[in-house]
């Protein structure tokens, strides 16, 4: 099988998996217990919050640890938004092709009496620092803006972005879930209050995440019961899976530089490969997007068939299709960028990993263009395309 | 556990009756591109028989396989008997489809009963 699926998740890296295994058998102690044997496991979880904290440039007391990613938007938004509204600031601003972690949190806001403006992402994909300016007023309790994009990857100006919000005195959080351990992330250099990190999207556990809060943000818990995290975070801490994540983490920022060298010639050999396919077109700026994804839309045909006729091939991909979805409606990050529904239902999301080879470059895309072409060959709506009746929008 | 059937699996890998029938007289198409599926039925009806049978669809897995089961139903089939092939029947004959995918059994009895409106409309 060739996985050109990372964005969903990653396969654990063997330095992840035996670092859980061998706390799992040797480690098993409890945190919080005050004899020798739980704190030689405060240590490891301390350790691994150093290790975290020093891969994004944060300090170790910033950094609590989630069951992933959804929690830690979660709990930041959450946070920021009631923080806010104690100083009477009701707003927040965000975008429209934000993880649904995010906005439906926003949604539950929205009901409680806050105001979101959900900004343009344009068709390239990516919101400027000057539109987020625009867009801030004195009621603004929160930015939120992800990092890099799930979907189609595209990576935001987040170091502008957070400027403007220091600016304004806004607080500022990204959704950096598909960025940390894929690109470089520096929450100083990059003016970040509050970002949002899962460990199984770098090689690291499911299961396991977490949040960076600078030092003075305070967060609320979410989940109450217990002093750990100092009270962020109630719950025995999963000390295997952070220690792995912290493992994990390290390894990939470690070696960021050869993964982008590494994928980077693939992803763009990929996309001219791709492109080669009739009234098709690639999802996203092409420079400004992480080293692994390649997002496509091809007009005619639809993503679940496409999705289930490359995994008879042996290739494991996503789609952005209303069917893969289990709702009507196609992805809302594609819609966002401006593709139409009769488009947007033809996604292919491939997210490729440092184990893909040329070879298996290559055939991905004979494999994607067989398959494309075969199920056009009986598509009514490519029937009538090629037979003049309405228009290509591709 | 998989998403689909064997069933559906065997019709969505190895569609029947897929394509255009060129002499058809009774065409119907039903769905639209905005909600991701567009089925096309192509009738070809003698002495009240449904003699042939063609489709081309648009859509996911179970979309297809719907067509094609409907397609197998029917086919030598008198009318009458066609246009009472009801989505229950195209799904159970695929082995079950998800509760969410079940709307496209509908959208293969409903191309079917257009084609067959068609096909009246031009006696």
């Amino acid at each position: 099988m060739i996985y050109a699926d990372n964005a969903a998740t990653t396969k654990m890296s063997k330095t992840a998996i035996s670092t859980m295994v061998s706390l799992m058998e040797d480690t098993y102690g409890n945190p919080s217990s005050l004899y020798e044997f739980g704190q030689k496991a405060k240590e490891v979880l301390e350790k691994a919050r150093e290790d975290i904290a020093g891969s994004i440039g944060a300090t170790a007391r910033e950094i609590i640890f989630t069951s992933g990613g959804s929690e830690a938007d979660n709990q930041a938004i959450i946070s920021a938004a009631k923080a806010g509204e104690k100083n009477g600031k009701k707003h927040i601003v965000s975008t429209a092709f934000e993880h649904h972690a995010v906005l439906h949190t926003l949604k539950k806001l929205e009901a409680e009496g806050f105001e979101i403006t959900l900004l343009d992402v344009h068709s390239n994909g990516i919101v400027s620092a000057e539109e987020v300016e625009n867009a801030i007023r004195e009621d603004t309790a929160l930015v939120t803006v992800m990092y890099v994009n799930n979907e189609i990857g595209t990576i935001q100006p987040i170091r502008e972005i957070g400027a403007v919000c220091r600016k304004h005195g806004v607080l500022f959080h990204t959704d950096a879930v598909q960025a940390v351990g894929h690109i470089s992330v520096n929450v100083v250099e990059d003016n970040i209050d509050l970002l949002s990190a899962s460990g199984h999207k770098f090689h690291g556990p499911k299961g396991t995440g977490f949040l960076y809060a600078r030092k003075g943000i305070r967060l609320l818990p979410l989940i109450e019961g217990g002093a750990q995290e100092r009270g962020r975070r109630a719950g025995t801490e999963n000390v295997p899976g952070i220690a792995a994540m912290a493992a994990a983490l390290k390894e990939a920022v470690s070696n960021l530089d050869s993964y982008k060298a590494k994928l980077t010639p693939v992803r763009d050999k990929i996309i001219a490969g791709l492109r080669e396919i009739a009234h098709s077109d690639l999802n996203g700026d092409e420079e400004r997007r992480v080293p692994g994804n390649i997002s496509f839309c091809f007009e005619g045909i639809e993503g679940e068939s496409l999705l289930l006729l490359l995994d008879d091939k042996g290739i494991a991909a996503s789609s952005g299709s209303a069917c893969t979805s289990g709702s009507l409606d196609p992805s809302h990050v594609l819609l966002a960028i401006g593709r139409v529904h009769d488009v947007a239902h033809g996604s292919l999301r491939l997210s490729i990993g440092e184990d893909i080879s040329d070879e298996e470059a290559d055939f991905i895309v004979n494999a994607v263009k067989e398959v494309v072409e075969y199920l056009r060959g009986f598509s009514p709506v490519w029937r009538d395309l090629q037979a003049g009746k309405g228009k290509f929008i591709l | 556990m998989a998403l689909y059937s064997e069933k559906v699996m065997d019709h969505f890998r190895n569609p029947r009756n897929v394509g255009v029938l060129e002499d058809a007289n009774g065409v119907g198409e039903v769905g639209n591109a905005k909600c991701g599926d567009i089925m096309k039925m192509y009738l070809k009806i003698e002495d009240d028989i449904v003699k042939d049978v063609k489709f081309e669809t648009f859509g996911c897995g179970s979309a297809i396989a719907s067509s094609s089961m409907a397609t197998e139903l029917i086919k030598g089939k008198p009318l009458e008997e066609a246009k009472k092939l009801t989505n229950e029947a195209v799904a159970e004959a695929l082995d079950g489809l998800p509760a969410h995918k079940m709307h496209c059994s509908v959208l293969a009895q409903e191309a079917i009963e257009a084609a067959i409106e068609d096909y009246n409309s031009k006696k």
